[in-house]
């Protein structure tokens, strides 16, 4: 056991930093560091921009086009990105579909559609969540029907995040209502353009809107496009939920905003200060859990139920940090303009500028606790997978 | 020892809740706050003719002399309806500040006003560098001409966009954080030199920046001697929203309820789930401190003893942050991704407590004072 911080690691953090100091443009940088909206265009010239240099896909092997990090690279690559600000990546193609066509798609399906996701040329969502099934996913009730070389997809899915931004979705569909609920559910990938494909953003009360309803109405999917057996796509879909849940631990997100906050901090508050110290070290307890859970992963390229722990505290974490960047704000965190957080506003600020972002961010990011299986249900899971209760 | 309502009280109780059930469903305060404007005339001419614009202020002067415990009960029906016409900043604080600390000529020329309806005002006491300090004032008033001219700005005035006047805590003696030297003036919406850069606020009310360039004020109550008033206002302010915070929660946990008997997952009411039925509990507790704190609140806000009212209220801010804080977050937690959409209620009261909670001090803030006095 040892902390093992090679030259080769500081030599990959200094390559990092000068990658994104060269390529992420200042006003992109400017609008995450303030908590404004992003658009589209923001997020996928810097996707593509990091697709460019390889390193859209640190969790794929070398073999299909990741960049061969070893935890720590990847840590760091992921640390850098926050502190630098630069946009998070729509994780749905590199984090997600692509891990489970690598692990249940076919050659044909991998030659299809992994250089998109690795040139960040194709946009993913995935439709899990419907009305009728949240927390309780399985009961999912969008039908496939087949019909010659085709399925013909009839449903709703919800909270379908960057399904308005997306080319293709990642869908849970019912084949077969027979038996077991977990039985009878396919994967099936879906290009956005078909038709019968509608998508409807979802306003959140925080007024921001990257959710959507997304609409099947007799969308005809060749069957080429189902990965893995029909009736077994609840394999894949807890492969990918697991990571998912490893992915959304945020440690550079919330060093990010925490390194922001120390830098407001008068220390007139003392309390407040404190409080601030309170969210650091638990944030250096979550970052040091990641790297070890990363490490035990890499040993055995499982993601055990222990993702769920990182999911919990990760989420539990974040929440706090953007609880205390805004109450930092005092009174500031009142006005809420919304154009302020949109593109083109040139108006004087009230208050000071990360303000106006530090409220909406707070509403918003109380869905952190209930997406991606509610925190509820991610601690049912280590009750009955790891405690066996 | 009595926590029942008097028989006016309840009069008064039953005709706030039939305005709020009458006027207020969801969509149409959705509608209402999407407006320029914000809130309704209409709504406000009805709150003058029942009376409720003159409910502290003293019965010479046009009001209804009555205590913090009808304020309470009109306070705690807004937060019932998400109510969003200027209640607060205009009858509790602008005409709260009038009849603490004007004279029997100001009052006689300000309370029917704003009773009547005809006139709204706001209090302008916080400043951008004070956070919750009350006695950071920056904002300088020359004596000229017999009069004072008022330059700086104050910073986030709830209610400032429709106010017809301002009560302003601006400084005419020592320094920018000195107990001594503050004094109120009442300021004209049409004074030379103001100008007013109104908003919207995260809850949907509204509030706004002043900018005071060489403003005619008039003084209101002693001069370098604001601070007790600021404080007393302010006071019975926390009295107010914690009345309407447990009006909110009271909402808002009936509605989380509702989801947890009717909203199905593995084949039962998710209400079934032990760990949501604690939680719940845990948000009904959390009420039931916030009730016992508000009605604390509301009938200590008069009392003489300052250092006693001053404890009481930040003991009830407290425990009303607290409370907010929980019930509001777990309502969202418990209704899972519809309590995230802005077409829902739930998280439109989440943002009213929270405001309530940012405000007149916080948790920090109030431990502090509480430890001190």
């Amino acid at each position: 056991m040892r902390i093992d911080i090679t030259d080769r690691d500081r030599a990959f953090r200094e390559e990092v930093r000068e990658f994104i100091r060269e390529r992420l443009p200042q006003d992109v940088r400017g609008k995450v560091r303030d908590g404004s909206l992003l658009t589209r265009e923001d997020v996928v010239d810097w996707m593509r921009a990091v697709s460019e240099r390889g390193w859209m896909c640190p969790n794929w092997p070398e073999a299909a086009g990741g960049p061969g990090w070893t935890p720590s690279q990847k840590f760091i690559f992921e640390e850098e990105s926050y502190l630098a600000c630069a946009p998070g990546p729509v994780p749905f193609g590199p984090q997600m579909v692509g891990p489970v066509l690598l692990a249940f798609g076919t050659e044909e399906q991998k030659a299809r559609h992994l250089p998109g996701i690795l040139s960040s040329e194709v946009i993913w969502c995935q439709g899990y969540s419907e009305p009728n099934s949240g927390s309780d996913l399985a009961s999912l009730g969008c039908r496939a029907v087949r019909d010659g070389d085709h399925y013909i997809v009839n449903g709703r899915k919800i909270w379908t995040t960057n399904a308005d931004w997306a080319d293709w979705c990642f869908a849970l569909v019912r084949t077969d209502s027979s038996g077991k609920k977990q039985e009878g559910i396919s994967v099936l990938l879906i290009d956005m353009s078909l038709p019968g494909v509608t998508v409807r953003p979802i306003q959140r009360f925080s007024r921001m809107s990257d959710f959507n309803e997304v609409i099947f109405e007799d969308v005809r999917v060749p069957v080429s496009e189902r990965i893995y057996d029909e009736g077994k796509g609840w394999t894949c879909a807890k492969y990918l939920l697991g990571h998912e849940r490893s992915g959304s631990a945020g440690v550079g997100l919330c060093r990010q905003r925490l390194d922001r906050l120390e830098e407001i901090d008068d220390g007139r508050a003392p309390d407040f200060s404190r409080r601030i110290a309170d969210t650091g070290a638990a944030l250096e307890d979550l970052r040091w859990s990641y790297l070890r859970m990363v490490a035990a992963k890499e040993a055995d390229d499982e993601i055990g139920p222990e993702a769920s722990l990182l999911k919990i505290r990760g989420t539990e974490i974040q929440q706090d940090v953007m609880e205390l960047m805004m109450e930092a704000q005092g009174y500031f965190a009142h006005p809420f303009i919304e154009r302020a957080l949109a593109q083109g506003w040139n108006e004087p600020s009230v208050g000071p500028s990360e303000a106006a972002g530090a409220t909406a961010f707070y509403f918003d990011w109380r869905k952190a606790s209930i997406y991606g299986g509610s925190n509820e249900i991610q601690r049912n899971i280590i009750a009955k997978a790891v405690l066996g209760l | 020892m009595d926590f029942d309502y008097s028989e006016d009280q309840q009069l008064l109780q039953e005709s706030v809740q039939r305005f709020v059930r009458e006027n207020y469903s969801f969509e149409a305060r959705r509608q209402l706050v999407a407006t320029e404007q914000g809130y309704s005339d209409a709504h406000w001419r009805q709150f003058a003719e029942l009376g409720w614009l003159g409910i502290p202020f003293p019965e010479e002067h046009g009001g209804l002399g009555m205590s913090g415990v009808e304020t309470m009960v009109v306070m705690e029906a807004i937060g019932n309806g998400l109510v969003a016409e200027p209640y607060l900043s205009t009858v509790v604080m602008g005409g709260g500040a009038v009849t603490l600390a004007g004279s029997d000529e100001q009052k006689a020329e300000i309370l029917p006003a704003v009773a009547e309806g005809r006139c709204k005002l706001a209090f302008a006491f916080a400043e951008r560098q004070a956070r919750y300090n009350l006695q950071d004032v920056e904002v300088r008033a020359e004596a000229a001409n017999g009069g004072y001219r008022l330059s700086g700005m104050k910073s986030v005035v709830f209610g400032a966009p429709p106010a017809d006047g301002f009560v302003v805590a601006a400084r005419t003696a020592g320094g920018s954080r000195d107990a001594d030297g503050i004094t109120l003036f009442v300021v004209d919406r049409e004074a030379t030199g103001l100008s007013v850069r109104g908003y919207p606020t995260a809850d949907g009310l509204r509030a706004g920046e002043l900018t005071l360039d060489g403003t005619p004020g008039d003084a209101l109550g002693e001069v370098d001697g604001g601070l007790p008033a600021v404080e007393e206002v302010v006071d019975r302010a926390i009295a107010a929203v914690s009345a309407e915070a447990v009006g909110l929660m009271g909402t808002l946990n009936d509605m989380t309820l509702e989801y947890l008997k009717t909203r199905e997952q593995f084949g039962q009411p998710i209400g079934r789930f032990q760990v949501l039925q604690h939680r719940m509990v845990d948000m009904f507790i959390a009420h039931e401190e916030a009730k016992s704190m508000a009605m604390m609140a509301a009938m200590r806000v008069d009392e003489e003893d300052v250092d006693a009212r001053k404890k009481a209220m930040s003991a009830a801010k407290v425990q009303i942050g607290k409370s907010a804080r929980f019930v509001g977050q777990q309502s969202i937690q418990l209704h899972g991704g519809i309590g995230m959409t802005d077409e829902y209620a739930a998280g439109h009261y989440f943002k009213r407590l929270t405001m309530i909670d940012r405000s007149f001090g916080d948790n920090d803030y109030h431990l502090r004072r509480y430890a001190a006095l």
